[in-house]
Formats: C-alpha cells, sequence, structure tokens
C-alpha cells in the first residue's frame, strides 16, 4: 500500500505506441493493496499487454466483482468503462454489456472467492455461452480481504496462515473452463511477465469466451510454507507447458525455426501465437488432450501453466444468437422501434 | 556482472551526483534539507565546512555540480527544459538567512586542538581561496598561520577581480572575517618577492596560494599604440575595484571567451560602454565561459561575435578606432583534433573606442627562486604531486591557480583541505601522502508503514528563476548586485525539486521473494530482474536500455532463481515507493553519508552537528 501517487515522471526513453500513448498511460490509480501483493503484477501485464496491442483504453470494458482482485480495474486503465458488480455477478453484468455493445474489449476481472464460490454459476454460463472476453481470474486460494480463510481453489492438505489444514477438494477452474466449452484455457503465474503478457494479448485477441487462471500469491496470507500458492511453491511445481510468442496481424515473421520445434496458431483477426518447446504429445487444438494434460500434470504434483487449449475458429454468442452486427447505441430509432407492422409480424409468429 | 559491493563508499557516493561532481564533495542533498527545514545556520555551517566560502560560492561557483545534477536528466522529455536544481543559488539561501550566532555556532563544531600545535609556523602566500582555505583547516587545530597578501585585505581573486555587482564587498569581509577569527595573522601590504626569505624565516610549512596572476596579453600590431585604451582584462578588473578606473569608452571590444571576458563585458556596460560587444575566435557553444554567464551577459545587451581572430588594432590620429579582424572555422583532423582555419572571406573591421584583452591567464613565479628545489615543469608550472600537493621541497606546497593553472575556486578550496592534510602530516612526522579517512554512514530511513524521514514526493515543478534587481538599476551602479537570491518561499520550493539522492536505494537478496512489486512501481523504470550476463549485454536487456554510460549498474543477487536485480541508477527518483512496494524489507531507503575529512580529524571525528553540540 502506498500513500504517494506515483510521480508522473518517466524514462526519458518511454515509448509511444501506434495510437500516441505511452505505457504510464495505461496505468490507473496507485494500489491500495498490500505490498508484494500478485494482483498489482497480473495489473502491470494486462498494462503492458494492453500498450503492446495499441488498444485504445476507451475501447476497453473492465468489469468486476467483489474482492482484492476485483478491485484492481481502479489501478490500470484509468481511461478504460468500468463496472464494478456485485459479488459473483461479473460475468452476466459482463454478458449484457456484451450484448449492448459488442464492439468494446471486455475484461472480466475476478478472484477464486467471486467467481469459485459466490459466482460459480454466473462463471459456469457465461463460459458455457461462449461471450467474447477475457475472463481474468486473480487466484491465490484465500479470502485476503476477511483474513485468510480458505477459499474454493485451495488445495486439499494445504496448510493456511494460522496452521489449519484444508480438508475440501478444490475447484479446479481450468478444468472446468475446459470442460464448459471455452474457446481459449490458460493459466499462468502472476510472477513471470514474460508468460502472462503474451498470453493476456493472445486472449485479448481470441474471440470467444478465453479464460486466464492467473495465480496470484497472496503475500499478507497465503505466502508461507505449507501453502500450494505461494511463489516459492508455485516456482518449484511450475510446468510451463510452452513458450509462447504472440504476433500481431501487423508484425513481421523474422525468425524462422526449423519444422517440428514450434506448432503456429493463427486467429481470426489475423494474430500468430507461435508455441515453443510444445511437447510433442500435447495438441492444442484438442479439447480432450488438453483436459487429459491438466490432469496428468496435477496428479504428479505438478502446476501446469502456459496455454493448453485454443479453439482459433470459435464462434461467440453474437453469432450463436444471430445478433445485429452493430453495437445498439449506433443503430437509430428506425432499428431500434421497427414500429407496429413489425411488431404484428412477431405477434403473427407467435401464434 | 558481479554483484555491486555497497561495502565500498564510492558506489553510493558516486550516486549522489552532485557531490560526486563537487570537487569539494560538499553534502548537497543534506544541505538542501536542511534549507526546506529552515535550518540556514546548520546549512551553512555544513556548506562552511566542506567549500569554507558559501556566500561567496553561492554567487560565483562554476557549479560543476549541476551539470551533474540527477533532476536535469530525469526531466528530459518530460517537460519544456530539463533543467538541474539550482544547487548554487539555494546554498547562497543558506549564507543569507543565517543567523547573527552563526561565528558561535561555527566555533562549537571546531575539530579538538593536536597537543603542541603552537609549535609551529605555517606561512601562506597570498590571500585568496586556497591560502585561506589552509589556513580554515590548520588553525583551529592549533598551528600558528600567517598569510601574506600584498593587497591591504583578505580574499584574492574573489575581492580583486569578480566584480561587485556579482559579489558584494561585505560577503568577502565577512567570510574572510571567520577564518581571521581562527586566530589567524593576516599581513596585509606585503608582497612576497623572495621564497628564500620566507625560507629563511624558519615557517615550518610554506603554502603558495599566489594564483595565477598575470592576465595574458594579445601581441598583434598595433598592440603597442594608445595603450591607455587597450587593457589586460584582469587588471582593468582589479583597477575598476580599486577605483583607479571609474569610465570606459562608448564603444567596448572584450577579446576572449572565457568568464574574466564575461566579468569585463559587464563591467563595461555599467561604466559607460554602450555598444560592448565580446568577440571569439570559436564558436558560441565552445566558449569557456558559464552558460549562466553568457546569458546574463546578453540580457545586459552585450552582444556576443563568434568565429572572429583578432588580426590588428586600428589607430587613426592617434587614436584607437578599431581592430581587424579574421573570419574562422573550425577543422578536425584525422585525429579528431580541432583546429581553427580562416574561411578566406574577407576581414572585419570593428570599431570601438576601447579594448580588454580577456584571451586567459598564466601562473608567474618569478619570485621563487630557482635554486631552493622547488622544480617547474615545462610550463612553468610547480612539480606536485597530485595527491599531496607537496613540491619537489618537502615543505612547500602549492595550491588554487598557482598549482595547476587557472581553475576555479571551488578547486582551490579543495586543493587547500588537501594540502592542510598534508602540511598535517609533516608537522606531525606521519606519512604526508596519509589522507584522513571519510566519515560514511548508511542509515534506514523507514519510520513507518508508509513514512519515511525524509520527503519523497516528487514536485513536478520546473527550476525556479533566481529574482533580478531592474535593469536600469544595476546598469548605473556598478556596486549594485544583479541577483538578489531567493525569498525562503521559492527557496523552499526550489529545494523540493531535489531528489534526495543520498537517500540509497539498498536491496538485501537474501529476503526477495522476487514478486516483482518494485519493478511495476518504479516510474523510471530503474528495476530489472534478469538472467546475469556481462555489463554490455545487460545494458541493452533492461527494462529501460541503460544509455548513460557514466551512471553505474547496481547489480544484487542472485536471488532464488537465479536471475540478479539490477537497477540502472542513471534516473532513479529516490522516491522510495520500490521500498514501499516491497513486503520484505529487501528494498530499503538509506540515508548515505559521505563526509569528507579535514586536517588533524581522526576516524572519531563526527562531522554530524548533533553530536558535537550535544558533547
Amino acid at each position: 500500500m502506498t500513500y504517494l501517487p506515483k510521480p508522473k515522471l518517466h524514462h526519458p526513453s518511454l515509448q509511444r505506441n501506434a495510437v500516441g500513448f505511452t505505457r504510464r498511460d495505461y496505468e490507473g490509480a496507485i494500489s491500495t493493496l498490500c505490498a508484494g501483493c500478485g494482483h498489482d503484477s497480473i495489473s502491470a501485464a494486462i498494462i503492458q499487454a494492453c500498450w503492446e496491442l495499441d488498444v485504445q483504453p476507451h475501447r476497453v470494458a473492465k468489469i468486476s466483482g467483489i474482492g482484492c482482485s476485483s478491485k484492481t480495474p481502479t489501478y490500470f486503465l484509468s481511461a478504460s468503462h468500468g463496472f464494478n458488480a456485485v459479488h459473483g455477478r461479473m460475468p452476466s453484468v459482463l454478458t449484457g454489456a456484451n450484448l449492448a455493445n459488442r464492439e468494446l474489449m471486455y475484461l472480466g476481472i475476478s478472484g477464486d472467492g467471486d467467481s469459485a464460490s459466490i459466482g460459480i454459476g454466473q462463471f459456469v454460463h457465461a463460459i458455457r455461452r461462449g461471450v467474447d472476453m477475457v475472463y481474468i481470474v486473480e487466484n491465490n486460494g484465500v479470502y485476503g480481504l476477511t483474513k485468510g480463510q480458505f477459499s474454493a481453489t485451495a488445495d486439499q492438505g494445504s496448510k493456511s496462515k494460522k496452521g489449519a489444514i484444508n480438508t475440501d477438494a478444490p475447484v479446479d477452474m481450468v478444468g472446468m473452463a475446459l470442460q464448459l466449452g471455452a474457446s481459449f484455457v490458460a493459466r499462468s503465474f502472476s510472477g513471470d511477465k514474460t508468460q502472462l503478457v503474451p498470453i493476456l494479448k493472445a486472449a485479448m485477441s481470441h474471440k470467444g469466451a478465453a479464460f486466464v487462471d492467473v495465480l496470484s500469491p497472496c503475500v499478507a496470507f497465503n505466502n508461507h510454507p505449507g501453502s500450494t500458492k505461494s511463489y516459492d511453491y508455485i516456482r518449484e511445481h511450475n510446468h510451463a507447458l510452452c513458450r509462447m510468442d504472440f504476433i500481431s496481424p501487423r508484425d513481421e515473421i523474422t525468425v524462422e525455426y526449423p519444422p517440428g520445434e514450434l506448432r503456429e496458431v493463427r486467429q481470426h483477426d489475423g494474430s500468430v501465437l507461435r508455441l515453443r518447446k510444445l511437447p510433442e504429445s500435447h495438441d492444442t487444438g484438442d479439447r480432450v488432450a488438453a483436459m487429459n494434460y491438466l490432469h496428468a500434470c496435477q496428479a504428479r504434483g505438478e502446476i501446469v501453466t502456459g496455454l493448453l487449449y485454443v479453439d482459433a475458429e470459435a464462434a461467440d454468442l453474437h453469432a450463436h444468437l444471430d445478433t445485429v452486427p452493430a453495437a445498439f447505441n449506433t443503430l437509430g430509432e428506425r432499428e431500434l422501434c421497427p414500429g407496429s407492422a413489425a411488431l404484428a409480424k412477431i405477434n403473427a409468429s407467435l401464434r | 556482472m558481479q554483484p555491486t559491493d555497497i561495502r565500498n563508499p564510492q558506489y553510493f557516493h558516486k550516486v549522489v551526483d552532485c557531490q560526486w561532481a563537487c570537487p569539494a564533495h560538499t553534502r548537497v542533498p543534506e544541505y538542501i534539507r536542511l534549507i526546506a527545514a529552515g535550518r540556514y545556520d546548520d546549512a551553512y555551517l555544513l556548506n562552511w565546512d566542506s567549500n569554507v566560502f558559501p556566500g561567496i560560492l553561492g554567487r560565483t561557483c562554476d557549479r560543476p555540480c549541476e551539470p551533474a545534477c540527477r533532476r536535469g536528466r530525469v526531466e528530459e522529455s518530460n517537460g519544456e527544459k530539463p533543467e538541474p536544481v539550482a544547487i548554487c543559488r539555494l546554498k547562497r539561501v543558506a549564507a543569507d538567512n543565517r543567523s547573527d550566532a552563526i561565528e558561535t555556532r561555527m566555533r562549537q563544531r571546531l575539530p579538538e586542538r593536536v597537543p603542541d600545535a603552537e609549535k609551529f609556523r605555517v606561512a601562506c602566500v597570498g590571500a585568496g581561496p586556497a591560502s585561506l582555505t589552509v589556513a580554515r583547516d590548520l588553525a583551529p587545530l592549533g598551528y600558528r598561520v600567517t598569510v601574506f597578501e600584498a593587497d591591504a585585505k583578505g580574499g584574492g581573486f574573489m575581492r580583486t577581480q569578480v566584480p561587485r555587482f556579482r559579489l558584494p564587498e561585505h560577503v568577502i569581509d565577512e567570510e574572510v572575517g571567520y577564518i581571521l577569527g581562527l586566530g589567524v595573522e593576516l599581513v596585509g601590504n606585503r608582497r612576497i618577492d623572495s621564497l628564500r626569505r620566507v625560507l629563511d624565516e624558519k615557517y615550518d610549512a610554506v603554502f603558495v596560494g599566489c594564483g595565477a596572476p598575470r592576465g595574458r596579453d594579445l601581441h598583434v600590431p598595433g598592440r603597442d599604440e594608445n595603450t591607455d585604451k587597450i587593457h589586460v582584462g584582469i587588471e582593468w578588473l582589479a583597477s575598476v575595484y580599486f577605483g583607479h578606473v571609474k569610465a570606459v569608452g562608448k564603444r567596448v571590444i572584450v577579446l576572449g571567451g572565457g568568464n574574466t571576458a564575461m566579468d569585463c563585458c559587464r563591467s563595461a556596460r555599467r561604466l559607460g560602454g554602450e555598444d560592448v560587444k565580446v568577440i571569439v575566435r570559436s564558436g558560441y557553444e565552445e566558449m569557456k565561459a558559464s552558460p549562466w554567464e553568457k546569458e546574463d551577459a546578453e540580457h545586459e545587451g552585450v552582444v556576443i561575435l563568434n568565429w572572429l581572430n583578432p588580426k590588428s588594432f586600428v589607430h587613426e590620429h592617434g587614436k584607437l578606432t578599431g581592430m581587424w579582424f579574421t573570419p574562422m572555422r573550425a577543422e578536425h583532423d584525422a585525429n579528431g583534433k580541432r583546429k581553427l582555419l580562416p574561411t578566406g572571406e574577407p576581414d572585419r573591421l570593428i570599431e570601438c573606442d576601447e579594448v580588454l584583452i580577456a584571451v586567459g591567464q598564466e601562473n608567474a613565479f618569478p619570485w621563487i627562486e630557482r635554486d631552493l628545489g622547488v622544480e617547474f615543469d615545462e610550463w612553468g608550472l610547480p612539480k606536485l604531486d597530485k595527491l599531496t600537493m607537496q613540491s619537489t621541497l618537502p615543505k612547500v606546497f602549492f595550491g588554487g591557480d598557482a598549482a595547476f593553472g587557472p581553475k576555479n575556486i571551488i578547486w582551490s578550496v579543495e586543493h587547500g583541505h588537501q594540502a592542510a592534510a598534508s602540511i598535517h602530516n609533516l608537522l606531525q612526522q606521519d606519512d604526508v601522502r596519509k589522507r584522513p579517512p571519510p566519515l560514511t554512514n548508511l542509515v534506514s530511513q523507514k519510520m513507518g508503514i508508509h513514512e519515511w524521514s525524509y520527503d519523497n514526493e516528487i514536485t513536478p515543478d520546473q527550476r525556479f528563476v533566481v529574482p533580478w534587481a531592474p535593469k536600469e538599476k544595476t546598469l548605473k551602479d556598478i556596486k549594485q548586485e544583479v541577483e538578489l537570491g531567493f525569498d525562503v518561499q521559492t527557496a523552499w520550493k526550489e529545494a523540493q525539486r531535489c531528489l534526495n539522492c543520498d537517500v540509497q536505494t539498498v536491496f538485501t537478496k537474501d529476503i526477495c521473494i522476487e514478486c516483482d512489486a518494485c519493478v511495476d512501481i518504479c516510474p523510471m523504470d530503474c528495476i530489472t530482474f534478469t538472467a546475469n550476463g556481462d555489463e554490455a549485454d545487460l545494458r541493452t536487456r533492461l527494462t529501460a536500455p541503460a544509455l548513460n554510460l557514466a551512471q553505474d549498474l547496481y547489480v544484487g543477487g542472485p536471488v532464488k532463481t537465479g536471475r540478479v536485480m539490477v537497477k540502472d541508477e542513471d534516473v532513479c527518483l529516490h522516491c522510495g515507493l520500490c521500498a514501499e512496494r516491497c513486503p520484505t524489507g529487501a528494498w530499503d531507503m538509506r540515508r548515505f553519508l559521505f563526509a569528507e575529512s579535514y586536517a588533524g580529524r581522526g576516524e572519531d571525528y563526527s562531522a554530524l552537528p548533533a553530536k558535537k553540540v550535544a558533547a
């Protein structure tokens, strides 16, 4: 926590991106989270990803629920739209916003409490419907705001700061997202921005429900020996699936790799996800294989991170519902109120 | 890279750019904080300890600290005009606002007397800043110091060549007075014309601080006619000081581009010169005068003409009427050495009534007999040990402009400190090369979760301008000081621009959990955790490239993942946010003390006022 605002002064060599902003322009208010909180690193990764993607801040909506994680939208993209929803209700607010204006980029910011407990039903249905969004769970396995009780993602057998052992089985949100039909599923770690930033960029460029589970240690209540969500534990058990480079449609592909060393996935918008050091056995386009891989790693006590699954050709909720291909606020009165003849026609079709 | 050894005090000393750049290593950020706190006496005494003449230097210093100041680099591409903190003018604030009790407080902080020191007699030749510094350092220890001066009063060039509109005489009187008040004997109106006779008087050590008293002349055709209208600059300035010169012609040419030329042209403007031109052989940027002195002169209507080489004086009907100049250009040879060549354009005649020649100063030691054992080099300068200022005759020391040719006041002071330490060693039969150890310390400034004992908020203010007396007034009266100095409110605001570079970011690798909080919060992108490499490689791989090779990389680690922490010191704001966001205290803000020590002060000497006053 810091009382002083971050000085506006910046490094003399700070660059501007294609839309004229520096990375500092994507920042928000100074964080009031505990010093060393993983969530702040995720905010920094979002800032970096948006700057690198030349995102126009006013074309982003950040929507969150309640909790430490859900406070963080204040700390990045201060020029974007924001909505701080009721506990666990971020997914339905986001779904509604997305239906009304499909032209914005939606960042759903949530935590393990907000999404795996009170909001689990909401989470399930937003993923299942294929809402075009980046759903980020800042996962620390603990209720930080209420002083460190186990959350639903805490591993069985892990120890709380006070010494209690968790006896409940954990909710595995990555497994659920895969099973529920998310078209982009990844897991990362707040302490590894070289992995997290390309994943966020890929997720932001993905059309469809992108789910990113980010392990984010709670320094105040869950960073002790016996925790399975501490910096040390995650670093020791991290099994990075592959190295991913995100190549935007504008970028020139310069480095050539010998065949077999990498796999490339081209997304809807022309961006390319280049996966390096991917095990032979793993196919990121195969949902069943991804689920098997996830569970196999879990059984070995490893935390698999990286891009697990992507369906580059996925369709989203708007495609499913065949909605009008424009934001409602761009439609005129004639389109929004087609008149009594049109109403009569609809009514007739229901008789 | 190897992890940085922060136990070597020179590492953090270098981070304090201003202090590092100051020849006397004045603790700049500390005195700026004292000024901000309204503790003007303490700020003055801190300066006095290091540079002996805070009031004089606060007006006339060449300020090597300011081009070095980190604030100037930090403001690059952050505002309209990047500017360093007005360090020099803040020093003057301390002098302007010191209390009447300053001499009493000064005495409370003097070092202990050395037993039997009064047995030793030290002679200083010339009462300029170098000699006076030797006297200031040695007299409190008990040595009997006699200063010989050709003029009636002490001060040397500070009194006779620096014009009164830049440096009022009372400031010199006061600060020379403090030194004489320590029991130093000043023998005025006594020009030393023989070193042999001084040595015959059985002084135990002799310090030569006679300056570089000879102005370089310009021998071009016509120089020998109308010599009452053609003057050597420094001699003319002295004549102005003594009142021998009260007026100058309407059209004046000043030859030369150094600070003496600036003093000449500005003095000429005040003595009746209406059309005053400074004419320089080389380009504007290459002129030796400080940028602010050039600005001040131009502000007063002085015209600076560059790339003109004086060719001859023109006299008509027995009167000086002008000078011929040859247009020049610069050419760099294969070795990058610059040569001035005529452009081939026709010569230019510039009319004038009077000419001041300010093309440099020379050392002259006609009064030192060459058979005494004091050796001189091919340029006529004494052969010296650069550390001790000792000549080839062990009991004779040199300092100031007399040592290595013309420099400036602050260098003279530093030479004086070093010579005094050497003289003390010599008299105590110690190794002359031994230097008194500096006082160093590194203390955490943390007072609470968000509380530091220094003001870590960074002000966005641009440099404040020192108010001037109106031009109509200053150009009429040569004794009217031009700069009026900051008032205390503006001084406080200017003091807030200081980044407190002596409050160091100190990294402890063993407790770092690599959460990246410091990397994320740092406004200047100074911090990176990465795989180790050699310096050239690391400099390209940081969060922001470290392009300023004059600034060090602080390497800490390795941390648990095997990476190293690399901090580029270049544009760090010392805002402490890395330490505030650090959950484990692996970053801490610690105030670094580096106080030069002077003659006779051992390891137990404390330059900190508190201890001395409490005792």
